[in-house]
């Protein structure tokens, strides 16, 4: 115990330190924060930015249907020659310019409808042009059959589904896109630290093993124990860095957003939607979805996860660095390593959000080496207790057994040198 | 005899290979022990087996009479073949961090370190980082680190490797120091000059096999052949040789002088003939050079090596 104590102590100022530790914790909130200021700085300078489109309607139907927005204007230059306007559209650095040529008789559509521009105009443009004249047609087709389109409109509804569960708890649309964007980061967050303190454990059993420093100290501790403290101590300074990054990075926004005058959740799409439905009662919904979050389980599982999933896949790494001699040989065992991860992630992103309680997300969330995300991102949406119980158990589980396999790959590797390492002589460490 | 270390039919096998075939040693306390044997005949294995960095399949080591117990660490050194330290990490923090890993108190190592950093002249050192010192100046460190337990049985792998001669002079009388204030070394070396010179004990393996050990002198005795070196200052080299040819059985001797005489080496039936021989050589001619022919560590290390290839 007091050898482990010894070597925890020593691993983790060993990394703490280390100046690019340093740099990276205290640069990091300041690279994050300046991000964020810099998108939400920029999103401001676009809202200003007006675009000019100009018009040459040849039906003279559609011209009144362009209603000028918040970014775009639109200039009717239907009157001219479509040559003039064309010049009048390049000349005064428009943005670009729409034609559309007469209605066909037999049809009853434009033949063609163009777009010339300097530039490839955006999806969203040419979506509100196309659905701009789409929606005029239709109506004058339907006002030609001798179709009352005022009754259409009435009888058109917009429906809002309330979700609701059993409890009584309500959620809403909305709320599930917040539910997936803090599962979301949680997970990605996880997976990110995994493989920074994964990397680092390795990289601190390579330098023993090239340093030849490895023979000195297993003559005074049980390799075991060196590999546990490392391990141990390589997380306590993975934890240090989490807490100064969130200390520093909330300090630093709520300061420079106060100074600045720049509200940083304009960056967030959620909340950039919200602003522009000022006094609609959804914000209001929104806020409350957002305080609603299970924060504290939330936070007590991500740390749970994180160190069940970091000791999973920091000894596992521990075991690839003394099974090599150099960094370069590492390149083979670091796929299936990393594979789990992003598979995990994938899941995530795609079948979580699709269906938090489907099978797959079922099943990845308890397969502990994907559960630690898997399971982050599911627990916003509401895990049930035994589920995530189970999910622990077997991840504490194999978390003995890797570790165990590990040690015995550990043990031999570090006083082997010279060997280049594959599976097959791995398996044969693991039975020395 | 009182042993230190006693090692009874130790195997230790990697897979199919045998790293240990049967070696049963004995260490005498107080002794300097020389264990011998050409690159990969398994030394480093039978080394870390008494570190308890691997265990043996079969056998036991005993030390002071008990078994081998995981806090025996406390009381042997070991000074690796490989051996390096942290690059990036102060010379004082890791001697300190070492040290205390053998169970010495912060102070106490705090103390025995300066004493022996001041005796060693390094004192300078010790806020320098690994990385900014010579490969011998490591050397030195790793030799303090080795040491300052205080343990009753030292382990040097290949010690000198890496020193200038001035300092492998310096380490080996802090290796005779030791030995005078009551610890047990144990040699591994294939460089036979300082086995030679410092050791009292040998042995020797071979292939994972121990092919000889005991005492130094008692093994020299075994293997010398009443063989003198002779040196005769003659007139007629020739006639003489082809009567010397004619009596005894004669060879060739390659030692260096600076007489033009006559070299040979004449082997005798018994040691007590040398007598007979040197009276009958005195009647010959005028004897400059007469010494026993006493093998060399090198000459039985190869001898013995080969005779079992």
């Amino acid at each position: 115990m007091r050898n482990l104590k010894l070597i925890i102590s020593r691993e983790y100022l060993a990394r703490v330190r280390n100046k690019t530790f340093i740099v990276m914790t205290f640069l990091s909130p300041l690279i994050f924060v300046g991000m964020i200021m810099l998108i939400g700085y920029l999103s401001m300078l676009n809202s200003t930015d007006q675009k000019i489109i100009g018009i040459h309607d040849d039906t003279g139907i559609f011209a009144e249907e362009f209603k000028d927005g918040e970014q775009v204007q639109y200039l009717d230059l239907s009157e001219k020659d479509l040559q003039l306007a064309r010049t009048q559209v390049l000349e005064n650095e428009y943005f670009g310019l729409i034609h559309i040529s007469p209605l066909n008789s037999i049809s009853g559509k434009p033949d063609t409808i163009e777009f010339f521009g300097k530039e490839t105009p955006g999806f969203g443009t040419i979506e509100n042009i196309e659905k701009t004249i789409s929606d005029k047609l239709t109506r004058k087709q339907l006002i030609d059959k001798g179709i009352d389109v005022s009754e259409i409109d009435k009888a058109r509804a917009d429906v809002s589904v309330d979700i609701q569960n059993f409890s009584g708890e309500k959620s809403s649309k909305m709320s599930n896109y917040i539910k997936m964007f803090f599962g979301g980061a949680a997970g990605y967050l996880l997976m990110m630290f995994i493989i920074i303190y994964g990397n680092m454990v390795m990289r601190s059993v390579i330098e023993e093993k090239t340093n030849r420093i490895i023979e000195i100290i297993v003559s005074s501790v049980k390799p075991f124990q060196l590999l546990l403290g490392k391990v141990l101590g390589t997380s306590l300074a993975g934890l240090t860095q989490f807490v100064v990054w969130v200390i520093l990075g909330s300090a630093l926004l709520l300061g420079l957003s106060t100074f600045l005058g720049i509200d940083p959740m304009a960056a967030q799409t959620p909340a950039t939607m919200a602003m522009e439905n000022a006094g609609n009662p959804k914000i209001n919904q929104l806020v409350i979805d957002i305080l609603k979050l299970p924060y504290a389980s939330l936070l007590s599982f991500f740390v749970i996860y994180f160190i069940g999933g970091y000791f999973l896949y920091s000894s596992v790494y521990a075991a690839i660095g003394a099974a090599v001699d150099s960094e370069t040989d590492t390149q083979q065992f670091m796929f299936p390593v990393i594979l789990p991860l992003i598979l995990g992630i994938y899941v995530g992103f795609f079948s979580v959000v699709e269906n938090p309680h489907g099978t797959v997300s079922t099943i990845f969330s308890f397969i502990p080496f994907t559960s630690p995300i898997v399971m982050l991102m599911r627990i916003p949406f509401g895990v049930p207790w035994y589920e995530i119980l189970i999910s622990i158990i077997i991840l504490i589980g194999t978390n003995f057994a890797v570790l165990w396999l590990s040690a015995k790959i550990y043990r031999v590797g570090i006083l082997m040198y010279g060997k280049k390492p594959s599976y097959k002589e791995l398996y044969k460490w693991l039975k020395y | 005899m009182d042993n230190l270390l006693v090692a009874e039919n130790v195997y230790k096998r990697f897979g199919k290979f045998t790293a240990l075939n049967d070696v049963s040693l004995s260490i005498p306390r107080g002794s300097i022990f020389g264990l011998l044997g050409p690159n990969g005949a398994g030394k480093t294995t039978f080394l870390r087996i008494i570190n308890q960095i691997t265990m043996p399949d079969e056998g036991k080591v005993y030390l002071d009479g008990k078994p081998l117990h995981p806090d025996d660490i406390a009381h042997i050194g070991y000074l690796p073949e490989e051996r390096g330290l942290y690059k990036s990490m102060k010379v004082g923090e890791q001697a300190l961090y070492l040290a205390r890993l053998k169970g010495l108190s912060k102070a106490e190592a705090k103390e025995r370190l300066k004493y022996w950093f001041e005796k060693l002249e390094i004192e300078e050192w010790w806020d320098k980082k690994i990385q900014e010192l010579s490969k011998g100046m490591a050397q030195k460190v790793q030799f303090v680190i080795t040491v300052l337990h205080r343990p009753k049985l030292l382990i040097f792998d290949e010690p000198f490797s890496g020193f200038d001669p001035v300092n492998a002079n310096l380490i080996k009388d802090e290796i005779l120091q030791l030995r005078e204030e009551g610890a047990t070394i144990l040699f591994s070396t294939h460089r036979m000059e300082s086995v030679e010179e410092l050791c009292d004990y040998i042995a020797l393996i071979h292939k994972s096999n121990k092919l000889l050990d005991g005492p130094i002198n008692e093994i020299k005795k075994a293997y010398t052949s009443n063989t003198f070196e002779i040196g005769l200052e003659t007139a007629d080299k020739n006639a003489l040789y082809a009567d010397l040819q004619s009596k005894f059985e004669v060879g060739p001797a390659k030692y260096k002088s600076i007489q033009d005489d006559l070299k040979l080496t004449i082997k005798v039936g018994e040691k007590d003939d040398s007598n007979e021989l040197l009276r009958y050589l005195l009647s010959q001619a005028k004897v400059n050079h007469f010494v026993e022919v006493i093998p060399s560590v090198n000459d039985i290390f190869i001898k013995t090596v080969t005779q079992n290839a």
